[in-house]
């Protein structure tokens, strides 16, 4: 019993993790119905930019105290990724309105490349470590109510907070204030958006920043786990089941569809990875999103397409 | 058809005896003149030219495909004409986009319901001040004071106008699980809380049952007559049309066939023939 709990909290503090990845994904799509490929790169580039200030700004201010210059690093790390989103806005999506979703998703695969390229000439391609002062000693918990207790990852715990109150705090902007009205007006219709005197560009520059947020959040996270590298830009697919599964349109589908990915990959691992010979965890989230495509292809939350014929 | 359009018309004319003389019409507020527009080869409308004058409620009417809806969209910025010009309060405009023709106080519906339909009504029709609003985004996002009355200013325009259309029962529902009837009436509240000087109607009665288009008819009037509002709205169901508008435009084939009062247009033998044929 004790072990079965230690995995499913471990699951559900890994899906957290993920369903941060998958928030851009949602974030973007919801508002201007393009798939950003990019989100991958975007989490790197990020993850780097975070790294390389929190190393830098103690360098260029002398200032020692670690939790001061980690704040410094992440807003200017946060300052970049909003740059780059007006960039974005201004040289590829405006040239781009009312054009195809396979050309916009072409267009954010070029992004990707070229983010990933960027990151790594204006940051350097070395693994750097990012300590954001997370505690990394598990503490053991309920050890009088189960043999053994359960361990627990302070860290993951850590981050799943933090996810948490990002989640939450995105949730309350989209339904409770203007802007965020506008933007699920602009998801909705663009058309009418702009009847409205929405203006298009204005609303995918904060968009792209507030996915660029959530990527650095999630780089930062998974950056202080695994070191900042390379391989962060392929977390993102590891997202993609989370995002079929949550449904394209909907933030708390992806916090969802983290949650069930994530402990059914640490469930699997634990009890069908021996039937079958072990490393389930790796596959495991794709079947889980293609069974599920197969009876909800909108997702859990997704907005069920019906078009008029 | 005749008896439920006997109401809107008791309306009309009633109002033409009354309060016509000194009516409130004004002078030109829009000015189109030899509008072009094609799509690659097909011609979409050739050399049409009318104006709107303030106060007034101006039709556009013609036969499916006649281009009454690519006309709506060159004035509201959706389509941009290769040949003439549309000026607004005497501002000629080339190349507006709809946002822009938006900020300049034209507001419009859509034919083919274009609602926000996950969001309610409430919030949908908010989405019309968007234009009215100044607080900045980091304001909003803290909720600070003054993004929070002027959220609940807005708020008051917008029962406004919900109690105007009498759909106060359904503030908080989703709109796309309205009645088609009722979700045109929030697309016309949506377009109303913009306080536009200009309202462009797109078929605002397509589809609707003999009751429901009496109910839009009273409004459309009602807006006229309440705020004064120039009205340019679309139909081509002809018996509206000639009731509540004081003059009409006839397209056919992308031309101008037609344009004057309702009585002239009705015995127009070229319009008569756009709509009926003419024996050969």
């Amino acid at each position: 019993m004790g072990f079965f709990l230690e995995t499913l909290l471990g699951g559900l503090m890994a899906g957290m993790l993920y369903s941060l990845i998958a928030l851009g994904f949602v974030l973007i799509f919801k508002a201007s119905g393009v798939f950003n490929f990019a989100q991958g790169a975007m989490v790197l580039f990020a993850a780097l930019a975070m790294a390389r200030f929190a190393e830098w700004i103690p360098q260029w201010t002398g200032l020692t105290h670690p939790v001061a210059a980690t704040v410094l690093a992440f807003i200017a790390a946060g300052f970049v990724m909003c740059v780059l989103a007006w960039v974005i806005e201004r040289l590829v999506l405006r040239h781009l309105v009312n054009q195809d979703g396979a050309t916009l998703l072409m267009a954010t695969i070029g992004i990707s490349y070229f983010l990933e390229g960027l990151g790594q000439a204006t940051f350097g391609s070395s693994v750097y470590k990012l300590d954001i002062g997370m505690p990394k000693e598990p503490i053991l918990v309920f050890d009088k109510v189960f043999e053994g207790g359960i361990l627990i990852n302070m860290e993951d715990l850590y981050a799943a907070l933090i996810a948490a109150v990002l989640v939450t705090g995105l949730s309350l902007f989209f339904q409770k204030t203007g802007t965020g009205r506008a933007l699920r007006a602009v998801a909705d219709d663009h058309q009418a958006a702009q009847s409205v005197g929405i203006g298009l560009g204005r609303i995918w520059v904060i968009v792209w920043c507030v996915a660029g947020i959530a990527a650095l959040v999630a780089g930062m996270i998974w950056g202080s786990k695994l070191g900042v590298q390379f391989s962060l830009a392929t977390l993102a697919l590891r997202a993609l089941p989370v995002v079929i599964l949550g449904g394209l349109t909907s933030v708390p589908g992806a916090i969802v569809g983290g949650l069930v990915i994530g402990v059914g990959e640490k469930l699997s691992e634990v009890y069908l990875g021996p039937l079958v010979g072990g490393g389930i965890e790796i596959w495991f989230a794709y079947v889980l999103a293609l069974l599920f495509l197969l009876v909800r292809p909108q997702g859990l939350f997704g907005e069920k397409i019906i078009d008029r014929v | 058809m005749s008896e439920a359009m006997d109401a809107p018309l008791a309306v009309a004319s009633d109002a033409e005896t009354t309060a016509a003389p000194a009516r409130r019409i004004g002078s030109v507020i829009l000015d189109v003149k030899n509008i072009s527009l094609a799509f690659g080869g097909v011609k979409a409308l050739t050399d049409i030219s009318f104006d709107v004058r303030e106060h007034e409620i101006r039709a556009i009417i013609g036969p499916n495909g006649a281009g009454k809806s690519s006309m709506l969209n060159c004035i509201n910025g959706v389509y941009q004409p290769q040949q003439g010009s549309i000026a607004l309060r005497g501002q000629t405009f080339r190349h507006m986009n709809s946002r822009q023709v938006a900020a300049s106080g034209v507001a419009r519906t859509f034919q083919n319901l274009a609602l926000f339909k996950g969001m309610s009504v409430l919030d949908n029709i908010m989405t019309g001040r968007n234009l009215k609003m100044r607080s900045n985004i980091l304001q909003q996002a803290w909720h600070w004071g003054a993004a929070a009355r002027e959220e609940a200013a807005q708020r008051r325009v917008v029962e406004g106008i919900i109690d105007f259309l009498e759909i106060q029962a359904y503030r908080k529902t989703p709109v796309g699980t309205m009645p088609y009837g009722l979700q045109k009436r929030v697309d016309l509240g949506r377009a109303l809380a913009m306080e536009p000087a200009l309202l462009l109607l797109d078929e605002p009665m397509a589809g609707m049952n003999v009751e429901e288009k009496q109910d839009m008819c009273r409004f459309i009037l009602d807006i006229n007559d309440e705020f004064g509002t120039t009205i340019v709205l679309i139909e081509h169901d002809m018996g509206v049309v000639m009731d509540i508008s004081d003059r009409v435009v006839v397209l056919d084939y992308g031309r101008k066939i037609g344009d004057g009062t309702p009585h002239v247009v009705r015995a127009d033998p070229n319009v008569i023939a756009a709509y009926l044929g003419t024996p050969h």
